[in-house]
């Protein structure tokens, strides 16, 4: 099992309700992922500078060694926004340089996302408590995308919870699983592109972002994904712009997408979207199997 | 039936414990009153089990396994439902205002299903002797491996229908994207006429029998055939 959740806000007056809408979306997915949770937001504003969310893995939450070592080794403006073990860096650095310092330099420090808009947050534990932690009914934004994990292709650890991202602002949730991720990782590595992790929906993360950086469009890469990952899925993806749905076509994990003229509202099963505002009058569908479905705002 | 409305607000006390555990306790089904279960939310096995003729109406969207193992029960959904509804029913009548996701009357083994919205993939699977009448379009892999029983189609249906069928019995109205292994078309009888007529007659659908068509099994896979070599 798994849960997912996403939602998608069409207009900017409802920005500010995003984390208070998606708080409870997540917690309503809890049975179906008790173990860890996780929480990608993407802000109204495109900022100027690189974001990148950070994570410490290991030791404690003591940003100020961090920020010096990074002072140090990239003299330049940075600034961090700290919640406990979490952290977003926004830099004038090129992305590369963090990820190289990071590696060379801050052992336990493990990059979330990069981009102009994708803010990441991921932990262990209950999704209601992840929630409480990191304060995600106060976070803003168009749209976001959310995941509760109930593992089974790797361990339970903060860097292998849901969402995965790939490159700039795109990040992906999954609740199913993959059997050919080996397979998938193997291809790509060659190309030089790197596995932080062990678990099977990072594979397809990579898969499709490497195919959009390609040249791919969303929809000609998943076409491509259904040939080349193997296993069951649904996936929720996240990009700068919007949100894209897919479910693989035996369809076994489930989803239901909720649209008004405010919203659109993704989740694995109803009990999750309740409560949302104005739902009852809400267009309610399940996605077909092997459909691509995409929404960005107007 | 009889006595005043018993009203389950799901979003207060136990929720679906206490509807079911009142189900569960009702030793006397002669004066059951009406059920009326408010607030479902999606919740998961929104009355299963019942085992007396209540009648229940769930008002709202239900969640996985609404009305499982029913027996007797005359179970409403005011909604949609999520997977498995009324899977393993024994007998009575679970019917589905809205949509019903996967698996919808899975291994139901009597009682009627009606679904006045689309059904998902695999409705009716292993089906063993209920039936289940679907308004709208079933989803691929609907009927597979089904033993006994009658499908009713009156929309579409996706993939591999009725794959490996036993002794159930399909009647569509609409396309049929592909049959499954073993599953072929038949002449509609006068029997089946008039079994798909009491059938449409209890859903409360006015379909003209005649417009549908009927699967069943060819009987193929009932006897292993080395020289198949796998290919069906």
């Amino acid at each position: 099992m798994c849960g997912i959740v996403g939602l998608l806000l069409k207009k900017p007056e409802w920005d500010a309700r995003l984390g208070e809408l998606l708080v409870p979306m997540l917690r309503g997915m809890t049975e179906r992922g008790p173990d860890s949770a996780g929480l990608a937001v993407f802000t109204s504003a495109e900022s100027p500078a690189l974001k990148v969310s950070l994570f410490q893995l290991e030791g404690t939450s003591d940003w100020g060694a961090f920020m010096r070592g990074l002072q140090a080794a990239l003299p330049g403006e940075h600034a961090l926004h700290e919640s406990g073990r979490h952290a977003v860096l926004t830099t004038r650095a090129a992305a590369d340089a963090i990820r190289r310092h990071i590696t060379a330099a801050a052992p336990g420090v493990v990059l979330l996302s990069q981009g102009h808009r994708i803010e990441l947050y991921k932990d262990i534990g209950a999704p209601g408590v992840i929630a409480e932690r990191y304060g995600f009914a106060g976070f803003s934004g168009s749209h976001a995308v959310g995941h509760t994990r109930m593992a089974t292709e790797s361990a339970v650890t903060p860097d292998r919870a849901h969402p995965f991202t790939a490159g700039e602002d795109f990040c992906l949730v999954h609740n199913g699983s993959l059997s050919n991720p080996y397979l998938v990782r193997r291809k790509l590595e060659p190309l030089g592109i790197h596995f932080d992790t062990d678990n099977d929906t990072e594979a397809a993360c990579r898969f499709l972002e490497w195919r959009m950086r390609e040249g791919d469009g969303i929809e000609a890469a998943i076409e491509r994904g259904f040939t080349e990952l193997d296993g069951f899925f649904t996936f929720l993806i996240g990009t700068k712009n919007g949100l894209s749905l897919v479910r693989d076509p035996f369809a076994c994990k489930p989803a239901i997408v909720a649209e008004t003229d405010d919203y659109v509202a993704v989740s694995s099963e109803f009990r999750s979207l309740a409560h949302l505002p104005g739902v009852s009058g809400a267009k309610l569908f399940e996605p077909q199997p092997r459909t691509i479905y995409h929404w960005e705002r107007a | 039936m009889s006595g005043t409305l018993k009203e389950f607000d799901l979003s207060r006390d136990e929720g679906v414990r206490t509807l079911n555990g009142w189900l569960h306790g009702q030793a006397s089904t002669e004066a059951a009153p009406p059920v009326r279960v408010v607030n479902p939310d999606g919740a998961h096995n929104i009355a299963v089990g019942a085992d007396a003729p209540f009648n229940i109406d769930v008002i709202g969207h239900a969640g996985y396994y609404v009305g499982g193992m029913n027996k007797l029960a005359r179970i409403t959904v005011h909604g949609n439902a999520g997977t498995g509804a009324a899977e393993n029913m024994m007998s009575g009548e679970v019917r589905i205002k809205g949509f019903a996701s996967n698996g919808a009357g899975a291994s139901a083994h009597g009682g009627l299903l009606v679904i006045e919205g689309d059904a998902s993939l695999r409705c009716g699977i292993s089906l063993k002797g209920g039936d289940i009448v679907v308004g709208g379009s079933v989803g691929s892999f609907s009927a597979f491996m089904a033993q006994a029983g009658r499908l009713v189609i009156c929309g579409d249906a996706g993939e591999a229908l009725g794959d490996s069928l036993y002794e159930a019995v399909i009647y569509v109205k609409g396309k049929v994207a592909s049959l499954g292994a073993d599953a072929r078309f038949e002449e509609m009888t006068p029997a089946d006429i008039d079994a798909l007529s009491g059938l449409l007659q209890r859903a409360g659908l006015t379909h003209d029998p005649r417009a549908f068509r009927k699967v069943a099994s060819a009987r193929s896979l009932y006897h292993w055939n080395a020289d198949a070599n796998q290919e069906y």
